[in-house]
């Protein structure tokens, strides 16, 4: 009864669409090595969670007479792990949404190709004011896949254009698309596109596209100012235009910039001061050569766990540049370097979407030089730090939201497996088929542009 | 003000880490200055500081015996689309002056290194020709190694492309690119070159409207008026810069009409081109390119790839030279980039031009079209120590260049380039060994053979750094 009580304050009721899922309002791990990440390693001790939220870690601490009680011997408790740069939840970027993300904005997304843009003042590719909280949904099939790499909880953003519109912290589970959400907005994601003369009109280039970024931003400079004085003096002066790309913009807290190779990553650290904003790059693959540079510049940097691959339909005669071979060898190694160097980084999964291929990825960084436990702390603490939530997740700590991975055996080792997952304090029990096996659906998001459309 | 003080520091960085080189017994052509056989160059600071017959090596000094070897000034190539990443073209749009080539600058592009074991030091990289008025452009130094923002030759003016003519007015290319048949899906303006000009003419007469705008507001504050500021529009801003004679055009041309077309526009609007590039009827209107001021960069003898290219002579930058342009010869190229110096060489034998006139095409005439002539293009006393030393006479076809500076700093050497590609080679095996070992071959098994494929085994000069 007073279970029942509860469950129905804190509105997490349990629907049948999460067969896997159980809900015990109070649930302890009890004699389980917990990597709390924030402090240090605790070889027996206990978790306890109530009602979504950790309330006690520790070798002492008290089992409540209502909790559901795990005995964590032979377990290893982690805080759950974050994607920090995804478009988890949000299950296709254009055509037809609907479900309970589905919101006015989501429906103008769904509108045809835009018209041929003639310059910036069309606002060309621009949905920064589009909301990745308004689009979530816990319908989305990869948040399954996703929870069974021991993943809990995602910066999520919509992918369409230069500008993808404003971020969301979120949980990987909930009923409805806004149980998910934890803060928002919490950055404007930036990607270049290149169309050549093609379709879309302006910009057709990379310099089109950086003009672009920098006039909209010189934009948001007059819109702010002429709103302020507008505002102080509407007798006599004109009103500006209301301009929903500028208020997009002026929303994000961050801007992530994308910068992949050496040269990108110099030219973004030249770039992005200029727009006035905290910024983060992410890509980073040829990071190794410039790991001196970003420690100098002091921001923090998402590394994508897409790590390059010889191409697998390549002419097999052809050679590969003596930088692309380069490339594909020393990629992993750019976390372990970066960590060495004291910048702080995490993960983002950048469209590797079966468990088994993250674990492997993860696994190839660590092989490539990465502590574990540098590993575990960019896959969850430093994200939260990076995304300034540190205070209510990315640890296993008293108070942060109850969000944990529990594996049998270590982390990043081939036969650990992950026994249960928790996303608000909410259980789940990822399968092994899930974890080991294959993308149901091949890896591809349904609806998702291919690479040719998106050049 | 920030980028200026790096700058600062920049280049005081790459002169006082400079050491001290004396080259000997070089045949010294200095370009400006005549030849001299036997002649020494002392450079320091990354500036010449002496060239004479008998100088003493100070004790810090790298001697470089030049016996027998040439040395002429760091080659300069006026018309460049090398180290642009992501589309040297924004011809989305009619006038594209917003797009900068300085914000895309690649100074990993392996076609700098390249050019360099040509003997070129400098550029002018340009956006391309597919708008009547294109990107900013930018000056580089070919600093292989540095990064992009420390390639950029300090000091020297930006410019802007214009281009005239056929490319212009193409409207844009089909979906799947030029060469494909089929009309673009939405034709770009303008479609003749009718409309070029308005274009351009309109451009101006927008950035003197904006112009005005600014500087009605400026006088709104003055007078304490709570005024609201224009938008600052990146498209108009260079326009006005021209207009202030803060930035260069270099215009892509061929045809006479059109190079007459420009001039008055220019002279309507109140604006002076320093370049006509390409320019291969410039020899009939040589005349009036000069009195206007402006330069022409050509090609040696290329012509006829086009309609509008059908005119042309070999003799035209002999032609307009003894009309008095100042006349360059540029690449336009990634390869022929490599060997200026040969296409110098050709206009002694189409105009007989001499020695010193056929090197200045490609070192201080290039220099004097960029406004850069006071520091780079000849070799004197007190210039940036932007040298070249071949082992024959540069205007020889069997010619190379054996080692390059550029602020008195070594960046190629020919021994060093060939002593490393074995080694090079070697590790650029090892990793293909090793992803081939690790990912075996992902190509269909034929015929049942469970043979893996072997890597090709022609080694790919290419990427020889």
């Amino acid at each position: 009864m007073k279970q029942g009580l509860v469950s129905l304050l804190v509105g997490l009721s349990l629907s049948a669409s999460l067969a896997l899922a159980q809900n015990h309002n109070v649930v302890a791990i009890k004699d389980a090595h917990v990597v709390t990440v924030s402090g240090e390693e605790l070889s027996k001790a206990t978790v306890v969670m109530r009602n979504g939220l950790i309330t006690e870690v520790g070798a002492s601490a008290s089992i409540p007479a209502d909790a559901w009680v795990i005995d964590g011997s032979g377990l290893t408790v982690y805080p759950g792990f974050i994607d920090a740069m995804s478009t988890w939840g949000i299950p296709s970027p254009t055509g037809a949404r609907g479900g309970a993300g589905a919101t006015a904005a989501a429906t103008a997304a769904a509108a045809p190709a835009e018209p041929r843009a003639r310059g910036p003042e069309d606002r060309p590719q621009t949905y920064s004011y589009e909301r990745a909280a308004d689009l979530v949904t816990p319908a989305d099939t990869r948040l399954e896949v996703a929870r069974a790499a021991g993943f809990t909880s995602a910066a999520t953003y919509p992918t369409r254009g230069i500008f993808h519109g404003l971020g969301a912290m979120i949980d990987l589970a909930g009923e409805r698309g806004r149980d998910m959400v934890i803060v928002q907005p919490i950055g404007q994601e930036i990607a270049f596109r290149e169309g050549g003369f093609g379709r879309t009109g302006f910009p057709g280039s990379l310099m089109g596209n950086i003009s672009y970024v920098r006039q909209l931003f010189l934009d948001l400079d007059q819109y702010q100012q002429a709103k302020q004085i507008y505002a102080s003096n509407p007798t006599g002066n004109r009103r500006p235009e209301y301009d929903h790309a500028l208020e997009g913009l002026a929303e994000s807290p961050r801007l992530l910039l994308p910068a992949e190779e050496t040269q990108q990553i110099e030219r973004m650290l030249h770039f992005a001061p200029e727009l006035k904003k905290p910024f983060l790059l992410y890509g980073l693959h040829e990071g190794y050569d410039r790991i001196d540079l970003l420690k100098q510049a002091s921001i923090p940097v998402l590394v994508s766990l897409k790590w390059p691959e010889k191409p697998k339909d390549g002419d097999p005669s052809e050679v590969s540049s003596m930088r692309d071979l380069t490339m594909r060898e020393k990629a992993p190694s750019v976390p372990g370097l970066l960590a060495k160097a004291g910048v702080r980084f995490a993960f983002y999964s950048d469209g590797v979407e079966s468990a088994a291929d993250l674990k492997k990825d993860l696994k190839k960084a660590v092989d490539a030089g990465l502590s574990r436990a540098d590993a575990i702390r960019a896959l969850t603490l430093n994200a939260a730090e990076i995304y300034g939530v540190a205070d209510r997740m990315g640890s296993v700590e008293k108070g942060k939201i109850a969000n944990l991975v529990v594996m049998k055996g270590e982390a990043f080792e081939d036969k650990t497996t992950v026994e249960y997952v928790f996303v608000d304090g909410q259980e789940f029990h990822p399968s092994k088929d899930l974890q080991q096996g294959p993308t149901p659906g091949g890896g591809r998001r349904p609806g998702m542009p291919s690479d040719e459309e998106l050049q | 003000m920030k980028n200026r003080i790096w700058f600062l520091v920049a280049s005081l960085a790459f002169s006082l880490n400079a050491e001290t080189i004396l080259i000997r017994n070089a045949t010294v052509m200095t370009v400006t200055k005549g030849t001299m056989q036997n002649g020494s160059v002392l450079i320091e600071n990354g500036k010449i500081s002496a060239i004479g017959k008998n100088i003493n090596a100070p004790a810090d000094a790298t001697v470089v015996d030049a016996s027998g070897k040439f040395l002429i000034p760091g080659i300069i190539d006026c018309h460049s689309h090398t180290a642009v990443e992501g589309g040297v073209n924004e011809g989305t749009v009619s006038d594209s002056s917003m797009v900068d080539i300085r914000d895309v600058l690649n100074p990993s592009d392996i076609n700098i290194y390249r050019a360099l074991a040509g003997g070129l030091t400098v550029s002018n990289v340009l956006h391309g020709s597919a708008n009547a008025i294109g990107g900013q452009t930018v000056v580089i130094k070919l600093r292989w190694g540095k990064t992009a923002q420390e390639m950029i030759f300090e000091g020297a003016t930006p410019g802007i492309k214009f281009a005239l003519g056929e490319n212009p007015k193409r409207q844009g290319y089909p979906a799947q690119g030029f060469g494909a048949t089929g009309p673009a899906p939405e034709r770009r303006y303008p479609g003749t070159r009718m409309g070029v000009e308005e274009v351009i003419r309109q451009s101006f007469l927008e950035a003197k409207a904006y112009q005005a705008e600014w500087k009605l507001y400026n006088e709104k504050v003055a007078k304490g008026e709570h005024a609201i500021p224009p938008r600052k529009d990146l498209r108009l801003e260079p326009l006005v810069e021209v207009l202030e004679g803060k930035r260069y055009v270099h215009a892509h041309c061929y045809r006479s009409d059109e190079i007459l077309m420009l001039i008055r526009v220019a002279d309507e609007m109140g604006f002076k081109i320093r370049t006509f590039q390409h320019v291969l009827e410039g020899y009939k209107v040589a005349k009036e390119i000069a009195a206007h001021g402006a330069g022409a960069s050509t090609f040696s003898d290329w012509w006829s790839y086009k309609i509008e290219a059908y005119d042309a002579s070999p003799y035209n930058a002999a032609l307009m030279t003894k009309k008095g342009v100042v006349v360059s010869l540029n690449s336009d190229s990634d390869e022929l980039q490599r060997h200026l110096n040969l296409e110098a060489a050709k206009v002694m034998r189409y105009g007989g031009l001499n020695e010193n006139e056929a090197l200045a095409m490609v070192t201080i005439n290039p220099a004097k079209q960029l406004g850069i002539d006071d520091k780079v293009g000849s070799i004197e006393v007190g210039k940036s120590a932007d040298l070249v030393l071949f082992d024959k006479h540069p205007l020889s076809g069997f010619s190379k260049p054996q080692k390059v500076w550029i602020d008195g700093h070594e960046y190629f050497d020919r021994e060093k380039d060939i002593e490393t590609r074995p080694e090079f080679e070697k590790k650029k095996k090892a990793l293909q060994d090793k992803e081939a070992a690790a990912q075996p071959a992902p190509g269909r098994r034929r015929n049942g053979s469970g043979a893996a494929e072997p890597t090709a085994a022609t080694p790919n000069q290419g990427d020889s750094k």
